[in-house]
């Protein structure tokens, strides 16, 4: 019988069996309740970093804290727990009751329109911080932006979701004294959230405008520009920035006698560019903006001071180079 | 327009006052009192069905912001300049029609707020799902949000493709299909327990098991787990169907059964 090697391919990771104490309870205001006892269908692969090179070995994962964590009981309030959860309840119901009020049922006719399909003119890539929602400072409406939010407003060009792994297998037969080698070509995925929306709103709902909005003091630009690359590549917040990195790189040569914080803001702006260049990097996008069908625009919020920038990629009027560098039209600064 | 309305009727109100006398102050002043509050209570900035410029749309956006919240808020917005403490992570759909500063009123500085097709937490994946991992991290480790919401939505077009496809048999999409099959758990367990029922019915049960789902897998985060064990935060979901104007609720509790010995016989 073969004995494989102690490398191995992947480790698929089976949350049900693995966390053996848990139990999860849930409590819903509607419908049957999920049962208590192990998670149903959710099987979880947690894939690590694979190094390759002649011998190949799979990185333990990190295994997550189990929930057998003692809970600690002066920590413990239920009844002011209670209350804190009643609480924000009663905060969501007045919210949305408010909303209800004020807008839904003052333009019913416009909300049952949209129930029946949304027509919206804008996409909006945005940052996931509280303060930038783009309805609050743009005043979208319902109906008028298809919004993705991450963090530090990245789009992630149309290539680098793919990346190729070599891995090295050896294989120890019965009564053989020297391993059979193996090699395999392993295709991961690269981050794929923003992409999934960039073709669901331009192929499927058509928009007319991709507008990608940085914004000032952003933490996420922040992390990348703070990046060293001996750091310790656990991170998921590294994982994701480096989406970013070439703004970054661009950003320390061009503003190498800023501070660090001026840095910064110079580098929140650079990667709105280095995303409007890489949104030209999906074939669908291209080809729309060539035609005229779709404009891409850059904007930067700046709360410090309220104002905001807008400025339009000009495809006729230059051409795309490996640094991103493009031409900009109708650039705006309202203040 | 709305703008114009509501100027047209603080004119005609400083019109009928000038020309009034010997009126009675009290109901006079009770009256006002209460266009007062109605004129507050009336947000001029609804949408209207109305095709405009698109740069004309944001321009008159940003300045409507600054002029009615930016500068009057001086004391709260400089605050948020310095730092965020918002109470809420969010995650929640990109269609157009289900922003949460709509529904739910979230204000600069309450919600961090992540949007998706489908409003999908996938599983901990450091190298495909880096996005969203990436925001649990910063919300959890750095921000510290004490209530993460997922809120999925009627007529959703992400779960629509993935209860639709490839059973319809058309062509695949590059991305969309990919991300969408996170939650085939959810499909599946639809299809098993209604699977009787109209196809409108399946997506609509598979919208709310998608948030389930999304909960749950927010628990193979090793930050989300820790802090649940430690009561720090709370998970919970949320539906809004803009069909019938209604939002649904609920909490995704983890709970220890007490401990039972066996004692040998």
């Amino acid at each position: 019988m073969a004995t494989p090697s102690p490398t191995t391919f992947s480790q698929p990771f089976n949350f049900s069996k693995d966390v053996r104490r848990t139990t999860l309870k849930t409590s819903t205001i509607f419908g049957p309740k999920l049962k208590s006892g192990e998670i149903e269908h959710t099987h979880l692969r947690l894939l690590t970093s694979f190094m390759t090179g002649p011998r190949l070995e799979l990185k333990a994962s990190k295994d997550p804290p189990g929930l057998t964590q003692q809970l600690d009981n002066s920590r413990l309030e239920s009844l002011a727990e209670t209350e804190n959860v009643c609480d924000f309840f009663e905060d969501l119901k007045h919210r949305f009751l408010r909303f209800k009020k004020r807008k839904f049922k003052e333009n019913l006719e416009h909300f049952q329109n949209l129930a029946q399909g949304q027509a919206p003119k804008f996409m909006i890539i945005a940052c996931a911080d509280s303060r930038v929602c783009p309805s609050n400072i743009l005043g979208f409406q319902p109906g008028e932006a298809f919004v993705v939010r991450n963090i530090a407003n990245l789009v992630p060009t149309f290539e680098v979701h793919i990346t190729l792994h070599l891995v090295y297998f050896e294989f120890l037969l019965p009564k053989q004294t020297s391993p059979l080698h193996f090699f395999f070509l392993c295709v991961q995925s690269g981050p794929s959230e923003t992409n999934a929306a960039l073709e669901f709103a331009v192929n499927a709902l058509k928009v007319e405008n991709i507008l990608v909005i940085g914004h000032s003091r952003c933490g996420g630009i922040r992390a990348l520009m703070s990046m060293q690359d001996e750091e310790d590549s656990s991170s998921f917040i590294r994982s994701w920035v480096v989406v970013g990195k070439n703004a970054s790189l661009i950003t320390k040569s061009a503003a190498s006698n800023l501070s660090f914080d001026q840095q910064c803001r110079h580098c929140e702006k650079e990667s709105v560019n280095h995303s409007l260049s890489n949104l030209l990097t999906y074939p669908w996008i291209e080809e729309k903006v060539a035609r005229g069908e779709l404009f891409v625009h850059g904007g930067y919020y700046d709360f410090i001071d309220c104002t905001f920038e807008k400025w339009t990629l000009d495809y006729e009027g230059g051409n795309l180079e490996k640094n991103s560098r493009f031409a900009v039209k109708n650039q705006f600064y309202w203040c | 327009m709305a703008r114009q309305s509501s100027k047209l009727a603080v004119e005609g109100l400083e019109s009928f006052l000038s020309e009034q006398s010997g009126l009675d102050d009290v109901n006079t002043a009770a009256t006002i009192e209460k266009l007062a509050e109605e004129l507050e209570e009336t947000d001029i900035n609804v949408a209207e069905p109305v095709k405009k410029d698109p740069v004309q749309m944001i321009t008159e956006g940003f300045i409507y912001f600054k002029t009615n919240k930016f500068d009057k808020n001086p004391e709260l917005y400089n605050s948020l300049a310095q730092g965020q403490w918002p109470q809420f992570l969010v995650f929640a759909c990109s269609d157009s029609r289900v922003c949460p500063s709509h529904i739910l009123n979230f204000q600069p500085g309450d919600a961090f707020m992540v949007r998706n097709i489908a409003n999908l937490v996938p599983p901990f994946d450091q190298l495909r799902y880096s996005c969203v991992g990436a925001a649990i991290e910063y919300a959890i480790e750095a921000l510290e949000v004490p209530n993460i919401l997922v809120i999925g939505h009627s007529h959703c077009g992400g779960i629509k493709r993935l209860m639709s496809h490839p059973e319809d048999g058309s062509a695949p999409y590059d991305f969309i299909d990919e991300w969408v099959k996170i939650a085939k758990p959810a499909k599946a367990k639809v299809i098993a327990k209604f699977g009787n029922l109209s196809f409108e019915t399946q997506c609509e049960h598979c919208e709310k098991e998608a948030v389930n789902l999304s909960l749950t897998n927010l628990l193979s985060y090793p930050y989300v787990q820790k802090a649940v064990a430690c009561k720090k935060i709370r998970l919970m979901g949320g539906y809004y169907n803009f069909i019938d104007g209604t939002f649904e609720h609920w909490e995704f509790e983890c709970h220890f059964s007490p401990h039972f010995p066996i004692f040998a016989v």
